[in-house]
């Protein structure tokens, strides 16, 4: 269980620019939740969960996690429960090193590194047993550097390594949005069958309301860092676009037409 | 050309700056941090290791004692850029010319000489070997040993970590490393080792001095750059001894320029820095070049 209460966070504080990115946050994520959250730009999505990862530290309020506070851990340190992937396919693994080196780091999440050799060949066993789920080939291909692979194959790398290690939860920002529609339907295809399997709590940022619909349990949407709509369960499930949109006006009443996420 | 002994000094010298270029490359190609720490931690090296020497400390003991005193250093300058945020270059330019006081306290004066004092070429010359070749032959051993090591710990865990630092720091820090040790962890060996490589120095030309330090990082950027092109820098152990060999053709490079004599001109060892400077300069910007014709 993850609690965050009262968060808000202040990018620059005190200037002209000050922009109030989170306001007053309280949310409640369950053990096995898998929360799709939509916004328009600028609402405090990616904000949301890069306070959840500790990219950086909210201006007001508290995490618990499990009871435990861990508001003002650094990022490194909450890693250990963290699994986290990038809209960026180039953000998630490292250009220059092989497949197993950059799964091999992967698989040390929230261990000390030691001088023990980097890449085992015990490791080597269980890498090649993963990269064969995906069906891409990549498990005749450990030594090739990252760099190499399409940015579709990075991804899904990228969702291997977050999830090696259970994470408590899994953070996924826009994570099929910088990928062609064929290679992001296979990573979220992937995403659903690594989550149901793994039953791991989940946080995916999207601005695909199909999407949204879709996946997962619940919906929260945000709106200039605040949670305007959070549904769950048997509401969930029945939930359209059509209906989405309509909730949203009605709870704001304002204009939303202009808005990328309204393209669909 | 040159002599048969020109070209013996030449290697020596290769070798010998070669493991202060095996620091550079660590912060400048493993870590992405240009390091001018150098320039300090060099003397800083010949300094320890002299002072050690002229109070009868044994001198391959000096040799440690010099970089740890290194380590330090480079341990300062990573503290500076990573708790205190100051930016990678600006903090080792602090420490390096906090480093030009440090060095002249820890020699009470600007130069020490080791004139007659024991080294640690003694036990070779010792052995029988002429004195113009011990030095090459233990630097030789010395420096390649090292780059074996150092090879050796980029395979390891935390010498993975260290590349992924350099490689995609966003990434690695979600793969729960923290990244400011490592940081602090990598310029301080890479410092350690061009300390060790600036009392070996001093030991093998008799003397410290607090100027012997001026122009380390260009010189070091220059072999890395050098050996990177002529052997290629594919994997981890062809980059590390292709840097080792590109002191060595740097080394021979300016025992050349310096022979060379064209008319009534010649080249001055003062010139040294310029040249090396323009020869980074050049190599920096080839591959721009190249792309646009």
């Amino acid at each position: 269980m993850i609690i965050l209460k009262n968060i808000s966070k202040y990018f620059n504080k005190g200037s002209v620019n000050q922009v109030l990115a989170l306001n007053n946050i309280n949310l409640q994520i369950k053990k096995g939740d898998f929360i799709t959250v939509i916004g328009s730009n600028g609402a405090g999505k990616s904000t949301l969960l890069n306070c959840l990862a500790g990219s950086f530290l909210p201006s007001h309020g508290q995490i618990l996690f499990n009871q435990q506070d861990i508001t003002n851990w650094p990022e490194y340190k909450r890693a250990k429960f963290v699994g986290r992937v990038f809209q960026d396919p180039l953000l998630g693994t490292c250009a220059s090193m092989s497949i197993e080196q950059n799964m091999a780091l992967a698989l040390r999440r929230g261990k000390t590194r030691t001088l023990a050799l980097g890449v085992t060949s015990k490791d080597r066993v269980i890498f090649k047993e993963l990269l064969a789920k995906l069906g891409l080939s990549l498990e005749n291909r450990l030594a090739d550097k990252v760099g190499l692979l399409s940015g579709g194959q990075r991804q899904a790398l990228t969702m291997l390594m977050a999830t090696m290690v259970r994470p408590e939860i899994l953070l996924l920002d826009e994570h099929t949005a910088a990928l062609d529609p064929k290679t992001a339907q296979h990573i979220l295809r992937l995403t659903e069958e690594i989550v149901n399997e793994q039953h791991l709590t989940t946080l995916m940022v999207t601005h695909n309301m199909h999407q949204a619909i879709q996946l997962g349990n619940r919906l929260i949407m945000l709106h200039r860092g605040e949670v305007i709509f959070d549904i769950h369960g048997e509401e969930k499930y029945k939930l359209t676009v059509q209906e989405l949109l309509s909730r949203f006006y009605e709870l704001r009443g304002e204009e939303f037409s202009s808005d990328k996420m309204l393209l669909i | 050309m040159i002599s048969y002994y020109a070209l013996i000094g030449a290697v020596e010298q290769g070798f010998v700056y070669g493991i202060m270029v095996l620091g550079v490359y660590l912060t400048f190609r493993i870590l992405d941090f240009p390091d001018l720490t150098v320039d300090g931690s060099l003397p800083l090296g010949a300094a320890i290791s002299a002072v050690a020497i002229t109070h009868g400390i044994n001198p391959f003991l000096s040799l440690f004692l010099a970089m740890g005193g290194g380590f330090l250093a480079g341990v300062v300058t990573g503290i500076l850029n990573t708790k205190l945020k100051i930016l990678h270059l600006l903090a080792s330019i602090l420490t390096m010319i906090s480093l030009y006081s440090i060095n002249i306290r820890i020699m009470s004066g600007p130069n020490v000489s080791l004139l007659g004092a024991k080294t640690v070429l003694d036990p070779l010359i010792e052995l029988g070997f002429p004195g113009y070749l011990a030095a090459p032959i233990l630097f030789g051993v010395l420096a390649t040993f090292l780059t074996v090591i150092i090879i050796l710990f980029l395979y390891t865990e935390i010498g993975q970590a260290m590349l992924a630092t350099g490689d995609n720091p966003k990434m690695v820090i979600s793969q729960g490393v923290n990244t400011d040790n490592i940081i602090i962890l990598g310029v301080g060996l890479s410092n350690g080792l061009v300390a060790l490589s600036g009392g070996l120095i001093a030991q093998n030309q008799g003397a410290a001095d607090v100027n012997m330090g001026v122009g380390t990082i260009v010189a070091g950027l220059a072999s890395v750059i050098v050996g990177e092109t002529i052997l290629g820098d594919k994997s981890i152990p062809q980059a590390c001894f292709a840097v080792l060999i590109g002191s060595i053709v740097y080394r021979l490079a300016i025992a050349l320029a310096l022979g060379l004599k064209i008319g009534s001109f010649s080249f001055a060892p003062s010139d040294l820095n310029l040249i090396t400077a323009i020869l980074v300069v050049l190599a920096l910007i080839a591959p721009k070049l190249k792309k646009k014709f």
